[in-house]
């Protein structure tokens, strides 16, 4: 993190900021108050992450850092330099596919207007990897921090145990 | 809804920690999941962030033969997930559950939810029913440690003095011999509870386990009061726990 240049601008500070998203590394110098969520969107033009509340209530900025499921909007990019980030577009299959959380989303019609669907996908990515085999209960329980105006959810618990059997599918072929 | 602008300093130790927060009278950053909504909302404009998330040694749970002591940036998730802290206290994973989402307990530490000192929170309760503690540094005073009575002052306010960094809270554990149990209610799961509590009830030891001799019961609301605050009981008689209680024992009885 250096700090050695000024937006012309605003004359705020700038860091340069060290951050590997979806597996590939990048570098931007951003101003310290630079919400992780718009670095992605604004800075990498990585739009896939969306942002709802920017106060931590809907979910739809959900990304994994370090493979664990966190609010892009309730982090500085700077207080993340160096970390590992992945977002809604990194939840491929490593040919590029539609990933199983996506695969099952398509299958199961668990989205509408789709704004909520990408803090889903990454909540229930990370969750299945340390719950292969939810219940239908679980499901539910998994995805209580996201909100979604436009599904009533009945779609979405049936997406995530439709995701987990074709995770198995694809492990066991 | 953006943050206003700060001046951003990264320590990587606690003594570095402290004289930069001295020097710049900023605030501490520690999970954020408390501290950034309130500055995208701009109810505070901090002039200066001093960043705990690359101080090394931060982060350990200790579990030793008379407490479970977490460091600043334990996580939510840390101490949920640890099966050591667990076993020796079952309250506090009890507890953490419902402190926000997973998502939120993935980041937000619980050394600074106690800090943060709100009311409806959890963990502040459990600290002041186990008669834990919070161990601060600054550099005009060094380090000291403040007993959880004396830590909470009032809704959103602490003990803590501005140059001060909280590096580590202790819980105790619960005497051999008691049990806990923890209750809440709230709209959804991971919200803040309405209200909520926490009972430790210790057995007489020669009443080893037989109903009836109940010496010593605390309860811990969070949500019904202004501050954290530790109900206590003594003697044969029964008190219960209930939504508001006086100190005469009035109250819901417990049955059976
Ligand atoms: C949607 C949502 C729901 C939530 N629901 C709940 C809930 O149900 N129950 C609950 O208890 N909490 C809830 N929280 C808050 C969450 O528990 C926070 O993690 C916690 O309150 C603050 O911890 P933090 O590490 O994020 O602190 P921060 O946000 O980084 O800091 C909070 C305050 O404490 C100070 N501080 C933090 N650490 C230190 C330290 N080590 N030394 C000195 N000062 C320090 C900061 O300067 C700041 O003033 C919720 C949050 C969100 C966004
Ligand atoms: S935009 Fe981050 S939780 Fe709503
Ligand atoms: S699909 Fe529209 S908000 Fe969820």
């Amino acid at each position: 993190m250096t700090t050695s240049h000024v937006d012309p601008a605003s004359g705020e500070a700038l860091h340069e900021v060290t951050l590997t998203v979806n597996g590939m590394p990048h570098r931007l110098r951003v101003p310290a108050r630079r919400l992780l969520s718009d670095a992605l969107r604004h800075d990498l033009r990585l739009t896939g992450t969306h942002v709802g509340c920017e106060h931590g209530v809907c979910g739809a900025c959900t990304v994994l850092l370090e493979g664990r499921p966190t609010r892009s909007c309730l982090m500085f990019a700077v207080s993340v330099d160096g970390a590992s980030v992945t977002t809604t577009e990194g939840c491929l299959e490593p040919d590029g596919g539609l990933g199983h959380v996506q695969q099952a989303f398509q299958d199961c019609h668990a989205l509408q207007c789709g704004f909520c669907t990408p803090g889903f996908i990454t909540t229930i990515t990370a969750y299945l990897e340390d719950n292969p085999d939810p219940t239908e209960d679980e499901a539910r329980e998994a995805i209580g921090g996201n909100l979604c105006r436009c599904t009533g959810y009945q779609n979405i618990v049936a997406a995530v145990l439709r995701a987990a059997d074709i995770r198995r599918e694809r492990a066991a072929s | 809804m953006k943050p206003a602008p700060f001046a951003y300093h990264r320590p990587s130790t606690v003594d570095e920690a402290a004289s930069m927060l001295a020097a710049t009278e900023g605030k501490i950053l520690a999970g954020g999941q408390s501290l950034i909504p309130i500055m995208s909302m701009r109810l505070a404009a901090p002039a200066a962030l001093v960043d705990l998330n690359h101080v090394t040694g931060l982060a350990d749970i200790d579990v030793s033969d008379t407490a479970v002591r977490i460091g600043a940036l334990t996580r939510h998730g840390d101490l949920e997930r640890n099966v050591a802290a667990y076993d020796a206290n079952p309250l506090l994973r009890r507890a953490v559950q419902h402190v926000a989402h997973a998502t939120i307990r993935n980041r937000g530490t619980t050394v600074g939810s106690l800090v943060h000192a709100d009311p409806a929170a959890e963990m502040p309760a459990v600290l002041r029913l186990l008669g834990g503690s919070v161990e601060v540094v600054s550099t005009a005073r060094g380090r000291r440690s403040i007993d959880a009575e004396a830590f909470f002052v009032g809704p959103l306010e602490s003990a803590l003095e501005p140059d001060e960094v909280a590096v580590s809270a202790c819980f105790p554990h619960p005497p051999a011999g008691s049990g806990s149990a923890w209750l809440e209610i709230a709209r959804r799961h991971g919200d803040y509870g309405l209200v909520g509590v926490g009972a430790l009830v210790v057995l007489d030891s020669d009443s080893s386990g037989e109903r009836g001799g109940v010496p010593d019961q605390r309860g811990g609301h969070p949500g019904a009061r202004r501050r954290h605050r530790r109900l206590q009981r003594r003697g044969v008689r029964r008190g219960g726990l209930g939504g508001r209680q006086d100190a005469r024992g009035r109250g819901h009885r417990p049955r059976g």
